[in-house]
């Protein structure tokens, strides 16, 4: 007997907004987050824009509620901070405490404070602070410590695949609720800004030096973001207690692998079209029963040229369901994407309103619709599919429905 | 020239990692890319890292990249008419 | 309950090679790594040049899964998205960012390399053989303090009685600062002639521990 998996809560920080309401007021007043960087201290931060969380990492230290006892990263405190009010939103605390886990997607971890540090690392005077940096580096880290900080680790993994990371941390958490392994479950995750990716991302040639147009045929490239957005998934017996509003419900979710390159996607978007047919048939759902997607979008000529292919294929035919790229609002945030634009996805479905893809002006030959470029309000949205697609050929679609 | 030639095609072969590859191998009029060597997208950028790491030359956009970067030859002939 | 079956398993540390328990290549334990790897590829007389392009953590799994797969065709009873990768290790991909750290660290001698920043994710083994072999169902990476046998054979128990997947390679895959340890094995529903193992979580730890 399988269960459905309801969403009770959500949380978002990003660079529009330190949570769901202020996320949801830059939506609807189109203002993007990207621009240029003040906080990282980069070379390139006259060259690329970034769509950077203007919090200094003592900052957000406060803003997360936490003393300076220890390493906190800059990751784990943005998705303590998003977490939390995932946390908060569901109302967990003055529930009965079920079998509860916390899984996260992420690619930094602690990188932010390692790659500051490691020069002086060898140096004696610093040995026990930069064991510390030692102890936070790695990717487990954060979700361990956010895990013990809210109190819910019954189970505790993290996920680190790329783009897909958070998408999949929903996907696996689905599947724990869905056979009655956990109860409930914070999934999501979160990714902060480093040099060293935007070094690797700039040596990739795939950055655009100004605000990326998706889905645009002059497209150039992504701008990268930092990030953290998590929602809590329930059985429907744990949603049930409490008197508390659904937000939605984890109606479908496939991943599948592009085989074809380690950064590339398939031209013909196969990786892609696999993973969206696939989430299709575990949702029950065909394709026109999509009333919007939120695309990956990331405005590299591949990607959004693989993407475009792969929708063209799985909307053969006279239906081709309305979509957009929230990436010019919120930067392509890496493994924090599918967790940010799973909290993006239910605010559509809760609000009615599809958010535009922003910077578009010339369609792309290759993919014969548009993308949303307005702001659409009772946008009678039903069910919502979201891709995320990450490096090393690693797709995942995830469908989102109204309850 | 015949001496750059020669260096270059060590220069790719340690900078692409082409381990089964000698420099003999290299036909220095053949195309790069396409057939060949198997080169790829990554391998065309880490071209245009050699070609800033060893001789000082930045080549900015992927579309001069293309001419310059079609045979060792063509490689050879850019380098000697930009070298700083 | 359905049961499932692993077919093959192999195992790679300390310089040995070995396939459902017999060693079948093995290198001095003290060499390091890369000629290690080198030579074991070698001996599979295979051409993929791609190979040379890796960084060590996908030379690893790279070469787990050839040896897993190699005169056996269980691939062949599927078709690509029926099979799927399921792997894990403790360190992700940190050995590789160190290697990118490299190349970005002086600032008189800044020349970040593409090539080695494609792999500063743990999951672009799971690219290479997925290229190699043509597998496309479903993949995913964990990072987990050790090889956790009971989550990693539950997990995959789960996969094929939804029948998400037919078969699915199942993998440790480590590596740091020329430490290694890889640990993969193929399971399905299909017994074949010569590994009727079943797929349990005390067989697993029996094969693993050994």
């Amino acid at each position: 007997m399988t269960n459905r998996v309801l969403i009770t809560g959500m949380g978002m920080i990003s660079s529009i907004g330190k949570n769901v309401e202020e996320t949801y007021g830059s939506l609807i007043k189109e203002k993007s987050g990207t621009g240029k960087a003040t906080i990282l201290n980069t070379i390139h931060k006259d060259t690329f824009p970034l769509s950077e969380i203007k919090f200094t990492d003592d900052q957000l230290l406060t803003l997360a509620d936490l003393q300076n006892n220890r390493i906190y990263t800059r990751t784990t405190c943005l998705g303590l901070i998003a977490a939390r009010e995932a946390v908060n939103h569901a109302g967990l605390k003055s529930l009965s405490r079920l079998r509860t886990g916390m899984i996260s997607g992420t690619t930094v971890g602690g990188m932010g404070k390692t790659e500051d540090n490691y020069k002086n690392y060898l140096l004696p005077e610093n040995t026990t602070i930069n064991s510390q940096y030692v102890d936070t580096h790695d990717c487990g880290d954060s979700t361990q410590t956010i895990a013990d900080l809210l109190g819910y680790n019954d189970f505790v993994t993290t996920i680190s695949t790329a783009c897909s990371s958070s998408a999949n941390a929903i996907m696996l958490g689905a599947r724990l609720i869905k056979n009655n392994i956990l109860d409930r479950v914070i999934v999501g995750g979160v990714d902060s800004l480093t040099k060293f990716t935007i070094n690797g991302f700039n040596t990739l040639m795939i950055l655009d030096k100004d605000l990326c147009k998706s889905f645009d045929a002059d497209r150039k490239g992504l701008n990268l973001g930092e990030a953290a957005g998590f929602i809590v998934i329930e059985s429907e017996k744990a949603a049930k207690e409490g008197n508390r509003t659904i937000l939605g419900e984890v109606k479908g979710y496939a991943n599948s692998n592009d085989a074809y390159h380690q950064t590339a996607s398939s031209p013909e978007g196969n990786g892609a079209f696999l993973a969206m047919n696939k989430a299709l048939n575990v949702a029950g759902l065909t394709p026109t029963d999509i009333d919007y997607v939120n695309v990956h979008g990331t405005g590299t000529p591949n990607n959004d040229l693989s993407e475009g292919t792969a929708m063209t294929r799985l909307f053969a035919g006279d239906y081709f369901p309305r979509f957009s790229s929230t990436k010019a609002y919120t930067g392509h945030t890496l493994g924090a994407a599918g967790g940010i634009e799973a909290v993006i996805s239910l605010l559509t479905i809760k609000y009615q309103t599809i958010f535009p893809n922003l910077n578009y002006t010339t369609p792309m030959p290759e993919v014969n619709a548009h993308p949303v470029t307005t702001l659409i309000t009772n946008a009678g949205v039903k069910n919502v599919l979201s891709n995320s697609f990450g490096f090393g050929g690693n797709n995942t679609s995830l469908i989102f429905s109204a309850y | 020239m015949e001496q750059l030639v020669e260096n270059l095609k060590k220069q790719i072969i340690q900078a692409l990692k082409l381990e089964d590859v000698k420099p003999e191998d290299i036909n220095e009029n053949e195309p790069l890319f396409g057939e060949g060597l198997g080169l790829d997208s990554i391998d065309a950028l880490e071209l245009i890292v050699l070609m800033e790491k060893e001789y000082g030359i930045r080549v900015e956009n992927a579309n001069a990249a293309k001419s310059v970067f079609t045979s060792v030859k063509t490689m050879a002939d850019y380098i000697a008419q930009n070298k700083k | 309950m359905e049961r499932f079956f692993i077919s093959d398993h192999v195992r790679i540390s300390n310089g040995q090679f070995s396939k459902n328990g017999n060693l079948i290549f093995a290198e001095d334990k003290d060499e390091p790594f890369t000629q290690t790897i080198r030579a074991f590829y070698k001996s599979l007389e295979i051409q993929h040049p791609a190979f040379y392009k890796m960084d060590n953590l996908s030379k690893l799994g790279f070469c787990a899964a050839e040896l897993l797969l190699k005169d056996h065709n269980q691939l062949s009873l599927y078709n690509s998205q029926e099979v799927g990768i399921l792997l894990a290790n403790e360190n992700s991909c940190l050995d590789t960012d160190q290697e990118y750290v490299e190349t970005i660290k002086d600032p008189e001698n800044y020349f970040p390399s593409p090539a080695v920043f494609v792999y500063t994710l743990p999951n672009i083994v799971i690219g290479e053989i997925s290229i190699r072999h043509k597998i496309q169902g479903e993949n995913i990476f964990f990072i987990q303090p050790e090889f956790d046998a009971e989550f990693m054979v539950n997990y995959a128990n789960g996969l094929l009685e939804s029948k998400s997947l037919k078969a699915v390679l199942v993998g440790w895959v480590e590596f740091y600062q020329d430490k290694y340890d890889a640990f993969m094995y193929f399971a399905s529903s299909e017994k074949s002639k010569q590994n009727t193992l079943e797929h349990t979580v005390d067989t697993i730890k029996k094969i693993y521990n050994k």
